[in-house]
């Protein structure tokens, strides 16, 4: 991803904002002009729960390009606490221990590097949250 | 409508590695033998289908490039793009310039050439399908995005993979008798269950392969197709639909809107419904793909698609032949030909030119191309 690209996605990306629909109510990441579920106009810019729970996870094994070095890893649909969805890497987890239904929170992560002397990518993805430490 | 369209010239390709030829040859190729299949020499504009061009060959303006390669300097042209259902968009853009009566005869080309690339760019190509910004940039690929769905749909139906996973069985056993096909071979659900895992729960025998092709068809309004005495086949009805580009945006993962929405156009313009379809042409990107589209089409109630699997319904010798040449997954996905090769595989049945894989008395043909996780579907309907 060329820089500028990346850095114009950077506030969205590293706080988790999103839109809320005043019409219908519902939220949505990323935040845009229209509802996409009843096409209102009328939006807010909202920061959304950082917890949430597992709807469908998948183990990536053949990488795209860029992403070879992190291979085998999580990529899950996770539902956050006010009901809107994000898609994004799971991470501090086994492979074999996540399940639908898992809750987790956001945390802020490395994505990718562009080379020794490109830019490095960051961004939210979901860990599970430990009982004990869930405040 | 002012005009019936039909389709009155078919022309392909095999499918696989064409090492020796280049994108504008494998199309030039098809659509030099769609157009001598119809007996036109002449066409009023060209739709050519395809997805990659830009990244894998860093060639675009495929309009002007086929049309100089066809020695058809002048004519309209234009690439039509809607990432893997590229092919069904490419046929409704040509049946709505042949209904409107503005063109009497246009040529559809699609054609697309991955074996040129590395499977780590081709694969990032392909993801290009879905939101790069939002979801691609977080490592997640296109297999990933279906094995999504399939572990959504096994858990709320409480499906076996087994069930699911027996629909490339079911293909490559029709692809046996497909000259055309990429993959003229028998595998067992024993295969399919132990190929490795690409995104689980997807197995690489689960997934279409990837492939070079190119296919085309002339498309003309009826009189002009009886003038020139062709074998054609009526277009009864054309439909496309959208829907959220994401799949995660969308409260029902496991309804693809758009393929309802288009079919259910199209059925209307057709005056048919599912029960009087003779043969089925679904878009098998994934095998998970399969039992969704049967109940989004309407062949099956919502969770009971993989039962048509089960019982081996969707075979040759099934209540609703589907994908009789080997879908996506047997005789190939070439990208944005594959919606033109669904059209081939229809048309050669319907022409009772379908060899040992013949459904008789086939009528009607549905074809359903997906653009990424459905986040475009085209439905078009053939008649004989
Ligand atoms: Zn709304």
């Amino acid at each position: 991803m060329s820089v500028p690209r990346y850095w114009r996605e950077r506030v969205t990306k590293y706080r988790l904002i999103g839109a809320q629909c005043t019409n219908c109510g519902k939220s949505f990441y990323p935040p845009r002009k229209v509802c996409p579920y009843c096409g209102s106009r009328d939006l807010k810019e909202v920061a959304l729960p950082r917890k949430g729970k597992v709807i469908s996870f998948t183990v990536i094994r053949v990488p795209p390009a860029g992403f070879e070095l992190y291979s085998p890893y999580l990529i899950a649909i996770v539902e956050l606490e006010n009901g809107t969805r994000v898609l994004a890497q799971l991470t501090d987890v086994d492979l074999s221990e996540v399940k639908v239904g898992m809750p987790v929170e956001a945390t802020f992560r490395k994505y990718l590097e562009h080379g020794p002397s490109g830019i490095i990518e960051y961004g939210i993805k979901f860990r599970p949250v430990i009982k004990g430490e869930d405040k | 409508m002012k005009e019936n369209v039909v389709i009155c010239g078919i022309g392909y390709t095999r499918i696989g590695e064409h090492w020796d030829k280049s994108l504008r040859e494998l199309a030039v190729e098809a659509s030099l033998k769609a157009l001598e299949d119809s007996g036109f020499d002449h066409v009023d504009a060209i739709y050519v289908s395809n997805m990659m061009s830009g990244m894998l060959q860093e060639q675009e303006h495929l309009g002007a490039l086929v049309a100089t390669y066809l020695g058809l300097r002048g004519i309209p042209a234009c690439k039509v793009e809607a990432a893997c259902g590229s092919g069904g968009m490419a046929i409704h853009q040509a049946f709505l310039a042949v209904s409107s009566g503005y063109y009497k005869t246009v040529l559809v080309v699609g054609v697309e050439k991955m074996s040129d690339r590395t499977t780590s760019e081709v694969t990032l190509a392909l993801a290009s399908a879905e939101d790069r910004e939002y979801v691609i940039s977080t490592g997640a690929t296109f297999v990933g995005l279906n094995a999504l769905l399939y572990r959504a749909y096994m858990l709320k139906y409480g499906v076996r993979q087994e069930s699911i996973a027996k629909f490339p069985v079911i293909e490559h056993e029709n692809a046996l008798n497909a000259p055309h096909a990429q993959f003229r071979r028998k595998i067992t659900l024993e295969d399919v269950l132990s190929s490795p895992l690409i995104a689980d729960p997807l197995h690489l025998l689960e997934c279409a392969p990837l492939g070079d092709g190119a296919a085309a068809l002339v498309i003309s309004c009826e009189e002009e197709a009886k003038n020139n005495k062709c074998d054609a086949v009526r277009i009864i009805g054309s439909a496309a639909a959208t829907d959220i580009l994401s799949l995660y945006e969308r409260e029902d993962l496991l309804t693809l809107y758009a393929t309802v929405k288009a079919s259910q156009k199209a059925y209307e313009m057709a005056g048919i419904k599912p029960k009087d379809v003779d043969l089925l042409e679904v878009h098998d990107a994934f095998s998970i793909l399969a039992p969704i589209s049967l109940e989004d089409l309407g062949f099956a109630k919502k969770g009971e698609g993989w039962k048509l699997i089960e019982k081996e319904e969707v075979a040759l010798s099934g209540r609703i032949p589907t994908n009789t040449m080997g879908g996506l997954k047997a005789r190939g996905h070439p990208i944005g030909a594959t919606g033109i090769y669904q059209a081939v595989d229809a048309i050669l049945q319907l022409r009772n030119d379908a060899g040992k894989n013949q459904v008789d008395n086939a009528s009607v043909a549905l074809l359903q191309s997906i653009g990424g996780v459905g986040g475009t579907v085209t439905v078009n309907i053939l008649k004989r």
